[in-house]
């Protein structure tokens, strides 16, 4: 069978079952809000957020791959472009920009205008320091290291914090070869 | 249509919230890990309710409220209705949907809900350790249900019963 066509974000994002996405904004700050009520500290909350995020991560990139027929990229460069152009606009309905490469093509910028996560959200002055879209940032790093890239992904940028848009670093640590079995490093 | 983002997401948060307050928070009291993934439901229950109640008038009375739950509100989350509601006419309301979306992904065998479960956590088995977690996916939208109505003026208590698989039954009592 010939292998199929990559298919492009809004092509997938028009094909699988979508909802209302209140539904999802609410429930994500919901959550939020409860963990800063049971881990007290602003800093475990993060560092929750980014695990949830991480095992959402691992998941989503078997959908992702299914769904997408997105095949090898030849570098970080494309897997990053894939990432803003098919991997956000599937799940969340939004791009990215790809923006600030590094020299050697490492390290680069995700920037999210608009941001689904985000509506209705305002943060009190209890909460600062907190990352309000950490899961965001362990989604990414759990889905590619399923792909075999170690990743650092870190937020820049932060609307919620008073900056202009929301920009993710994203840098490239190692690419891992691949083999069986994937050792387990939680 | 307002914005859309794939179910998968709301999926995927919802099932790593579950398991986290499971088997990372609160791993060995299951209890309270339920009554936290309830409070979650009831919170994103209140204001979807608020939201969606906003430019219609008031109910006249409790059935017209739960008859709103059962049809707008039910559709705007699962793109169907409750299938049937039932009453005793004495504050007990029964919805079932017959293909519960939330669960129709899970394989897990059917069995009934049994939260004051009286059996040695120590000897739990694979199979009650399966069944409690499905259990506790189910707290949430119990949670969204007796978030809606308390907005809706109407304090109840909300629980489920699975037995039957993928069909769910939503038991409200009121308060």
């Amino acid at each position: 069978m010939a292998p199929l066509a990559p298919r492009s974000g809004d092509a997938v994002f028009a094909n699988v079952e979508r909802v209302n996405a209140e539904l999802f904004t609410l429930t994500y700050g919901a959550i939020v809000r409860q963990l800063l009520t049971d881990l007290e500290e602003v800093e475990e909350v993060n560092k929750q957020l980014d695990q949830m995020g991480y095992n959402i991560g691992i998941r989503l990139i078997d959908e992702f791959l299914a769904k997408s027929n997105v095949s090898r990229c030849v570098d970080f460069r494309e897997s990053a472009d894939v990432i803003a152009k098919v991997g956000f606009k599937m799940f969340l309905g939004v791009t990215a920009a790809v923006t600030n490469w590094d020299a050697d093509g490492t390290s680069c910028s995700l920037v999210l205008e608009d941001n689904p996560l985000v509506d209705f959200v305002e943060l009190p002055d209890t909460c600062q320091g907190l990352y309000y879209c950490n899961v965001l940032s362990g989604v990414i790093r759990g889905a590619l290291e399923m792909v075999s890239m170690k990743t650092e992904v870190t937020w820049v940028r932060d609307m919620l914090r008073g900056d202009d848009a929301y920009e993710l670093r994203v840098k490239l640590l190692k690419q891992v070869p691949e083999e069986y079995p994937y050792k387990d490093d939680e | 249509m307002g914005k859309e983002v794939a179910e998968s997401c709301v999926e995927s948060v919802m099932m790593e919230m579950v398991s986290a307050y499971c088997n990372r928070f609160y791993a060995a009291k299951p209890e309270l890990a339920a009554r936290r993934i309830e409070a979650i439901g009831y919170q994103v229950g209140h204001q979807l309710s608020e939201r969606y109640t906003m430019e219609r008038p008031r109910f006249s009375d409790h059935l017209e409220a739960i008859k709103f739950i059962c049809k707008d509100f039910w559709s705007e989350l699962f793109k169907k209705q409750i299938d049937n509601l039932k009453t005793n006419h004495r504050g007990t309301f029964v919805l079932q949907d017959n293909r519960f979306r939330w669960l129709t992904r899970m394989s897990i065998d059917p069995v009934p809900v049994d939260t004051d479960s009286s059996q040695d956590p120590s000897g739990a088995t694979p199979e009650n350790k399966a069944e409690q977690a499905t259990s506790m996916h189910l707290y949430f939208p119990c949670g969204i249900i007796r978030g809606a109505l308390s907005n809706l003026g109407i304090p109840c208590a909300v629980s489920a019963d699975m037995s039957n698989l993928p069909a769910c039954e939503l038991i409200v009592s009121k308060l």
